[in-house]
């Protein structure tokens, strides 16, 4: 019984918006089969993306050195490690929720907290494909000018980020990573 | 085309891990599955979250509201709209396009998908969850003042 009410207290959310789809599906039907159809394809979407990105990362977790995550993008890795952030970022696929594990994964391995937030800048705006589909739709030089602008962006939001968040914060971010 | 890319490299690491070592294997396979429990409630609660915020707000009606001289207003709404709606870039963009051939200003396209992008209302919950509540609020007001003054500057350069 009590395992049953910590479930129900973790899915929560999850309950009070299916009770509104419910009741949206009784009262507004027009709009109550679209969004259970939005939210089933989205779901699709998410379960043929998310469990190669999960793999990956618990084989990362596991096999990839604490000294190796260091050295690439840990303390002193400079200019190099942030590249190496934003390369990796911009690479990946999936939508930004899955650069969140991702992230922690790097964090808890050793990466700098600046490198964890380029990559999740990077990842949530120069992904590469998303800019072929950019200069598909909007044209080139649009798409260039905003990853100009996106590049200093993502460096000024990392940067600032980091500069905001104390020692101790900083410490706690590691914690809840190590947990994650 | 990229996600047959990611099984491609999970299932080429899973063989390698695999033939290295089959414990470390199992562990990494129950380390990912219990990732992905760890989020899967979070998720689950954002994509009906947005199925429903989609279906109310079609296409049809952010074209309107985003459309020919929607001004100052325009980009406070595509801002609102962009944050707190999450949409893959690959039906965003064509309705970035769509946007544009409705009369939208390029200040407000940059607004909407830049926001849609980097800012996400919905997924705060998961990301506080790695993150912690103060780094993740400050990531998520930073870019937002980030997108801001980049859609401003866009849409002048552009205009």
């Amino acid at each position: 019984m009590n395992k049953l009410k910590a479930i129900a207290k973790r899915y929560r959310f999850f309950l009070v918006f299916l009770a509104a789809h419910l009741l949206l599906l009784i009262f507004a039907p027009q709009y109550g089969v679209s969004a259970l159809k939005k939210a089933g394809n989205n779901l699709l979407e998410m379960l043929s993306i998310l469990p190669p990105i999960f793999v990956l990362l618990g084989l990362m977790d596991i096999w990839l050195k604490r000294e190796t995550m260091m050295r690439l993008m840990g303390k002193g890795s400079g200019v190099k490690g942030a590249a190496l952030a934003f390369l990796l970022g911009s690479a990946a696929a999936g939508p930004l929720y899955a650069a969140f594990p991702a992230a922690a994964v790097m964090f808890k391995k050793g990466a700098t907290l600046f490198n964890v937030f380029l990559f999740i800048g990077a990842w949530s705006t120069t992904k590469i494909p998303l800019l072929l589909f950019e200069a598909s739709s909007l044209g080139i030089s649009y798409t260039l000018l905003r990853l100009g602008f996106n590049l200093a962006g993502i460096i000024l939001i990392a940067f600032l980020l980091v500069r905001s968040l104390s020692e101790e914060d900083q410490k706690a971010i590691s914690e809840q990573a190590q947990k994650a | 085309m990229f996600t047959y890319i990611l099984y491609v490299f999970a299932a080429a690491g899973l063989v390698l891990s695999f033939l290295k070592d089959r414990q470390k294997t199992k562990a990494a396979l129950i380390k990912a599955l219990r990732s992905f429990e760890n989020i899967l409630p979070q998720l689950l609660a954002v994509l009906l979250l947005i199925g429903m915020a989609l279906s109310i707000l079609d296409e049809a009606l952010i074209s309107r509201l985003l459309g020919e001289e929607s001004g100052a207003l325009g980009m406070l709404i595509a801002a609102v709209l962009g944050s707190v709606t999450l949409i893959p870039g690959f039906v965003a963009f064509p309705l970035a396009a769509s946007l544009r051939n409705a009369g939208a200003g390029y200040g407000q396209i940059t607004m909407f998908v830049t926001t849609l992008m980097m800012v996400g209302v919905v997924t705060l919950p998961m990301e506080t969850k790695f993150f912690g509540r103060k780094a993740a609020v400050r990531r998520n007001a930073l870019a937002f003042v980030y997108a801001a003054a980049a859609s401003f500057l866009i849409g002048g350069i552009f205009a």
